[in-house]
């Protein structure tokens, strides 16, 4: 059995190397998991110690006195909820005008390039854009130009997972019932929203999850409130704003709820994104 | 067995074919254009009422692409387009003012591959059913009970029709398309390939359903296998590079043809 020295040489060296790029890849894959692991770690250790009921139930407090986030809590629902009930439906309609009607048209390449530049705008110039064009004409900060910013954030990924869901679907589906007679907006509705659904629904989860922790885009037009609001035409609270309020403030009992706002947060979109995930895992035909 | 039982169709269906047997459909010089490049080339040929033509050839011989002008299938995608004429009880489809969906609804089509819609069984029935139509719940059960009946589906499914339709095996979803494609009552069905992804028992099954679904229908069938062509069908067209090389009653074209290549082709010297 003698084998050529050589060729053991190569061998030799090529496992080393074999190895030291899988070092390599563990360590920077143990980097980026160790940062994740110290920030959840961070934050479930400090953020704890604020947590309790009051906290859902009281107002954020002046400094240095007892409170909770619930003005800000609700805030942020409404906002976020408003800001999807505008945004989905018409980035699911855009969606479904470039999957499905202008999937051949020229202008749908166009709409699909200026969607993703909008996808990855940096959300303080959508949020100076909507003072520009709302908080300055109202006169005042409101809930309402709040959730105009977020539904703005919503709408590329809508957009462009509505489209992805769609084009996924097999053209096979769409012969088989344009075969029936079947109008196209039947098609679409019946066939291609049922067996696109779960994708869609992700694509609206993910979209949530990334306006819950937007700051930049609620400082310009929701601005914030000390107190309970639930009118869209003033003010409203919102957990990042009131976060980036209070963790920069001197007050202790501030700095204490900041945390609890931030494990609050994390916690929510941490939620979504699994059940995103859950979601997509599944097969998106079924019943 | 089922190739004896066959032959019998072909005799008895060819004495009830004669020259009065009206024209269902008339394909009139009829061209095909993928963007540039034509897929068909003038083609002409008769579809006659309540019998079955099946169109052999080798791949890319234009068969399917034949298929898709009669009901205009291939109006869902950009830069195709037919010349010519499909006449359709003397109507000419090819018309910029033929409604397409009415045109579909009279001129039904089984795929290549099953397409069960992802819902249910009855829904899959139902669902072609509610375009046209606005029935009471008895009288639509009724209507997806027949249709599964007719399509010999129905003792395996009658107890899960609110099972998913994808759940089935692919020979029961290729008899879950036709109960779907005969539910809407169509006068007219095309069969493109639907044996080819299934297995000899499930296409044993398709072949006699078509077979039984000729006294009612005007029926085409795009094949690969000449056997089936010769066992379901009394017409034969055959294609080759987007002509028409041949087109008879089976039996000729299968033992007498006029043409050479249809002679090398059905013996199987090329293709």
């Amino acid at each position: 059995m003698a084998t050529d020295v050589r060729n053991m040489r190569l061998y030799r060296r090529r496992s080393v190397r074999n190895r030291v790029y899988m070092g390599l890849s563990i360590a920077a894959a143990g980097i980026g998991l160790g940062w994740l692991a110290i920030i959840l770690g961070t934050l479930v250790v400090k953020g704890v110690v604020g947590l309790n009921l009051a906290v859902f139930t009281e107002m954020t407090p002046p400094p240095q006195a007892a409170g909770g986030l619930a003005n800000a809590i609700v805030g942020s629902l409404i906002m976020t909820g408003l800001a999807v009930l505008i945004g989905t439906p018409i980035g699911t309609l855009a969606g479904t005008y470039m999957a499905e009607y202008g999937r051949y048209d020229k202008l749908t390449p166009v709409i699909r390039f200026i969607n993703d530049i909008l996808l990855s705008a940096p959300s303080i110039v959508i949020g100076l854009f909507i003072y520009e064009v709302l908080v300055t004409r109202m006169g005042h900060f409101s809930g309402l130009a709040g959730a105009v910013a977020l539904a703005v954030i919503v709408l590329p990924v809508v957009v462009r997972t509505t489209e992805d869901m769609l084009l996924l679907v097999p053209n096979t589906l769409r012969e088989a019932a344009a075969a029936l007679g079947t109008p196209t907006w039947h098609i679409v509705a019946k066939v291609g929203y049922r067996a696109a659904r779960a994708g869609i629904i992700t694509g609206v989860l993910l979209a949530v999850a990334r306006v819950t922790g937007e700051t930049a885009p609620l400082l310009f037009t929701a601005l914030n409130n000390q107190f309970w609001s639930t009118n869209l035409n003033a003010p409203m609270p919102s957990l990042p704003v009131v976060i980036f309020q209070f963790a920069l403030s001197p007050y202790e009992n501030w700095r204490e709820l900041a945390w609890t706002g931030a494990l609050l947060i994390t916690l929510a979109v941490l939620s979504l994104s699994v059940l995103a995930r859950v979601l997509s895992s599944k097969s998106g035909g079924e019943r | 067995m089922s190739m004896m039982a066959n032959n019998l169709g072909v005799a008895a269906s060819a004495a009830r074919t004669n020259e009065d047997t009206p024209e269902k459909i008339s394909v009139r010089d009829l061209s095909f254009f993928y963007g540039e490049s034509k897929a068909l080339k003038n083609i002409s040929l008769p579809l006659y009422e309540r019998t079955v033509t099946a169109f052999i050839g080798p791949s890319g011989c234009g068969k399917s692409t034949l298929l898709r002008c009669l009901n205009r299938m291939y109006e869902l995608y950009p830069k195709q387009r037919a010349e010519g004429e499909v006449l359709l009880d003397n109507v000419n489809i090819l018309d910029a003012k033929q409604d397409l969906n009415l045109l579909r609804a009279k001129v039904g089509m089984v795929f290549q591959k099953p397409t069960p819609f992802p819902m249910t069984i009855y829904d899959n029935i139902a669902f072609g059913v509610k375009l046209y139509e606005n029935l009471p719940r008895a009288e639509m059960n009724e209507r997806v009970e027949s249709s599964l009946r007719r399509a010999a589906l129905w003792d395996e499914v009658k107890d899960k029709l609110n099972a998913s339709g994808l759940g089935l095996s692919g020979g029961q979803q290729q008899r879950l398309c036709i109960a779907r494609t005969i539910a809407v009552r169509p006068e007219v069905i095309l069969f493109d390939e639907p044996c080819s992804a299934l297995d000899p028992i499930s296409t044993s099954k398709i072949e006699e359903l078509i077979d039984e679904l000729k006294d009612q229908y005007t029926i085409a069938i795009v094949t690969h296998n000449m056997q089936q062509a010769a066992r379901v069908s009394e017409f034969t067209a055959f294609m080759y590079l987007g002509e028409l090389i041949e087109f008879d009653r089976t039996e000729k074209i299968f033992t007498t043809p006029s043409v050479k290549k249809t002679e090398e082709y059905v013996t199987g010297r090329f293709g």
